[in-house]
């Protein structure tokens, strides 16, 4: 079958074959279907010609969720992999609300999976009684004598595809309560030859991505921005673009942030930026450097926290501490890092003959852009449309409280007669240079042991500057004052570690900030196990009995944990590393998933590291997709390790130091050796995996460093801070 | 200005800096070679010429001087290159957006070296990046394809 990922071409398709079938799901939440596409968005659409396409409610950014979402359907509906085909769900907030953080759609915090496994599975069973109903009115027969398989109906002495129940299928009301198939039952979920249905596409060059939107008579923009964040545009003189091919017109957009350089290609438009003049005010233009960040967040570090985390007796703590007989101490420090997706920032945007826009975008959370979009042009929510195409990455960029690329593409369009598409494409150099960065956070640990060597006293401060204050994520992020992805990690770790105090305290707004793959855990991760590993040096225990000392007991927290940390310990032969290299461990939950990894090296911080082997294990409950968890476990984890070994986001005077990838490189294939990535079997709800790879990563390898060199590294980058790599 | 693009001879107006990225995409429509950095840096842009990987944002198209190949040259959805069918063997493909410009690297490489180790595959491929973080799967899939066309 071939996978028709243009919403369009579908509904054509369904209309030309006649009667459709939809399974849905009404904003109420109770099972819903239909026999016209146009009344209901499903979430599974079949053709009465047998076609039967998963309506994927999240985008694709590599994680793989268009497979795993079909793979939900196809399980319940007895079909093989190539009976379905996919499509991206439109922008819908009701229907296709991420339940997990709505009332919207959008995807993220790894929870695509987590929040879909139940209803795609309960439409999929929807659509499969319905259509057995069906049958057994057309044959007479009790449709508990009939099963579906293959896309075959048969029972009760009679057999035929389903596209031939279809019709009547729509007419019948979809059961409240569909039985779902047992687990020991499933022949898709869990499969480790399950393919990835995007593959052969990315395999052979058709696949099309938002930078590969090429609409009829379009025009590209660039925007001309300004060195500092906040300055704006005052005037332009496109004088010297005038002689170069292609240019078309350059003018100050609406909100002043930057200049719209039109052109008729990228290349056009990208020497017509350089040639333009703008004049720009910055009398409330950024002016802070990173130096100053660091020194207001070591500050804070060193003065009592504005918030108690975890509403511990601080004075208790601090006794215990400063009474145990051995104290460690560390104060850690993380400088902002970028997202870098390969695809760089990009989207169209058009008018519609109904006088409505028309978004095409690999589009994280659509209902934002959705909404930005229908205030700039003044139009009602239903007459904006958002067609979500292929993203090429994200690991967050794609998703901002202010829908910040989309909303400059709507201001550029703005500008226009709205008579030609707008191709909106930022440089790499837009990319690096326009705020939207992991954090800066630092901070600030003692750990109290007694003369056995067992924790008495663990306190932790954390300063740094809140990603989610000030924007409509606050409501259900900040309690208590305390914005939730500053402190993931730490206060709620599985760990049992007795009188233990976090302060949290919020530094100044400097720059525009983001999550980031994994969000707070990508520093808190990072503190706790290099603590519990300087911790367990201290006490003389091996790192993997220090850490299983605090997961003891019954409880899921612990013996998932636990089970991971084990895992990954065996598998990797913890403790006997072949001759030359070192070993380092560390394990995190987050977002729902358990991962533990054991970096291997050679080489030691003054001579050179080699990274040889990574060794992971992880219990995200089901394991819907083997494979694609374990790509997502090796991706994440070069996440993890490349960042922390050499980059970092730098300003002087509010300019960022960084300009494209010589100066800030990403992880290359010669940095990283072989990674090898163990499931632990489970038979809970499946939780994320697009996150939880990346925050052991890091720690693991400073870890690893530490056996071979002796030296915790605690202010990153690593290579900027006395090791270096080879 | 006549360019030959996947086998086809194209007559093409354009500038004589202007980047055979651009030509390929812009003017010529040709959608599978991707633009990420501009500088040579990332390697989504990579197409052959006569045979050579290039980086096509750092070659200006007047310069190009010989037939292009790019991943749709490669070889076609019925027909794939085995660098392309090991990449689907092996699902390397995350995002995917720079791994076309990796299989034209890797085409290149084992034309040039049918049997490559380890390290041969790191150096050769080491100027491609893929911030999916694939590398080891396509490590594997370039030793995949190299026992493929060996056998052929």
């Amino acid at each position: 079958m071939t996978i028709d990922t243009s919403r369009r071409g579908f509904l054509k398709s369904a209309a030309a074959v006649g009667a459709v079938l939809v399974v849905g799901i009404r904003p109420n939440g109770a099972l819903a279907a239909s026999g016209t596409p146009s009344m209901l968005t499903p979430f599974v659409q079949i053709g009465s010609d047998g076609s039967v396409t998963a309506i994927v409610k999240h985008f694709e950014m590599g994680q793989g969720p268009s497979t795993g979402l079909t793979t939900l359907i196809a399980e319940e509906m007895g079909l093989t992999m190539d009976q379905i085909g996919y499509d991206f769900a439109p922008s819908n907030p009701q229907v296709y609300n991420n339940t997990l953080f709505g009332p919207m759609q959008g995807t993220g915090g790894s929870t695509a999976m987590a929040n879909s496994f139940m209803q795609y599975r309960q439409a999929g069973a929807a659509a499969r009684e319905m259509l057995l109903q069906a049958a057994a009115q057309a044959w007479g027969a009790d449709a508990s004598a009939l099963t579906l398989q293959d896309g075959v109906i048969s029972g009760a002495g009679n057999s035929a595809p389903l596209g031939d129940f279809v019709e009547a299928a729509a007419t019948l009301d979809a059961p409240a309560d569909p039985p779902l198939k047992d687990p020991s039952e499933f022949r898709l979920i869990g499969n480790p030859d399950v393919r990835r249905l995007d593959s052969a596409a990315k395999g052979d060059g058709t696949a099309m991505f938002a930078m590969d939107i090429q609409r009829p008579n379009q025009m590209i923009a660039m925007i001309a921005r300004p060195e500092q964040q906040r300055a704006t545009a005052v005037s332009v003189d496109v004088s010297g673009a005038e002689g170069i091919k292609g240019f078309i017109d350059a003018q100050i957009l609406p909100n002043a942030a930057g200049v719209a350089v039109f052109a008729e290609t990228t290349w056009g438009a990208m020497q017509a930026r350089d040639a333009i003049s703008v004049e720009w005010d910055t009398s409330a233009a950024e002016t802070r450097s990173s130096d100053e960040i660091e020194a207001e967040i070591r500050a804070a570090l060193e003065a009592e926290p504005t918030y108690n985390v975890n509403g511990a007796d601080l004075g208790a703590v601090r006794a215990a501490v400063d009474g145990a007989e051995t104290i460690v101490e560390e104060t850690f420090y993380f400088p902002l890092l970028a997202h870098a997706p390969m695809e760089p920032l990009n989207c169209t945007i058009e008018q519609t003959e109904d006088g409505g826009i028309l978004l095409h975008d690999g589009c994280q959370f659509p209902t934002i852009p959705h909404g930005a979009i229908a205030e700039i042009f003044g139009i009602p929510f239903e007459k904006v449309q958002i067609k979500t195409v292929l993203a090429g990455g994200s690991f967050g960029r794609r998703a901002t409280p202010q829908a910040d690329y989309q909303v400059e593409a709507a201001l550029a369009f703005s500008l226009t007669d709205r008579s030609r598409p707008v191709h909106l494409v930022w440089s790499r150099e837009d990319d690096l240079r326009s705020g939207y960065y992991r954090p800066a956070f630092g901070h600030k640990v003692r750990v109290g042991l007694d003369a056995n060597g067992g924790i008495v006293g663990w306190e932790h401060r954390i300063a740094g500057q809140s990603i989610m204050k000030g924007t409509p994520f606050e409501a259900f992020t900040i309690q208590d004052g305390v914005d939730h992805s500053s402190v993931e990690g730490t206060a709620d770790s599985p760990y049992q570690i007795p009188t233990a105090a976090f302060g949290l305290t919020d530094t100044e707004k400097a720059t525009s900030t983001l999550w980031w793959r994994a969000v707070g855990h990508t520093h808190t991760a990072y503190v706790m196990e290099v603590m519990m590993d300087m911790t367990a040096k201290a006490a003389g225990i091996d790192p993997v009995d220090f850490r299983l000392a605090y997961l003891t007991g019954n409880g899921a927290d612990q013996t998932r944990k636990a089970g991971v940390l084990k895992l990954a310990a065996e598998k990797a032969n913890w403790g006997n590393p072949p001759a030359g290299r070192s070993q380092g461990i560390a394990v995190h939950k987050s977002f729902g998933s358990y991962v533990a990894e054991v970096v291997e090296i050679s080489g030691t911080a003054e001579d050179g590291i080699k990274i040889e082997k990574v060794t992971c294990a992880v219990d995200c409950g089901i394991a819907v997709n083997p494979d694609i968890i374990k790509a997502q476990m090796e991706g994440g984890i070069g996440y993890g390790i490349g960042h922390n070994m050499r980059d970092q986001i730098t300003l002087t005077g509010g300019v960022v130091d960084q300009y494209n990838f010589p100066d800030y490189e990403p992880l290359r294939i010669s940095d990283i050796g072989a990674i090898e990535v163990h499931i632990l079997p489970s038979a809970e709800a499946p939780t994320g995996v697009g996150e939880p790879g990346t925050p052991p990563a890091a720690p693991a390898l400073a870890n690893a460093i530490a056996a071979a060199s002796d030296m915790h590294v605690a202010t990153l980058p690593m290579d900027d801070n006395g090791v270096s790599f080879v | 200005m006549k360019l030959t693009v996947n086998g086809t001879e194209h007559e093409v107006d354009f500038e004589d800096d202007m980047p055979l990225l651009w030509v390929l995409r812009d003017e010529l429509n040709i959608k599978g070679v991707k633009y990420g950095c501009g500088v040579a840096q990332c390697g989504a842009c990579t197409v052959h010429i006569d045979g050579e990987a290039v980086r096509s944002c750092q070659t200006a198209a007047a310069d190009v001087w010989g037939a292009v190949t790019t991943i749709e040259g490669l070889g076609t959805p019925d027909a794939m290159h085995a660098v392309q069918a090991a990449w689907v063997d092996h699902q390397v493909a995350q995002c995917g957006y720079c791994q076309s410009g990796q299989m034209m690297q890797a085409a290149a490489l084992l034309a040039a070296n049918p049997a490559p180790t380890d390290a041969d595959i790191d150096d050769a491929m080491n100027g491609n990046l893929c911030r999916c973080g694939t590398y080891p799967r396509i490590r594997a899939a370039v030793k995949t394809a190299a026992t493929k066309l060996q056998e052929v």
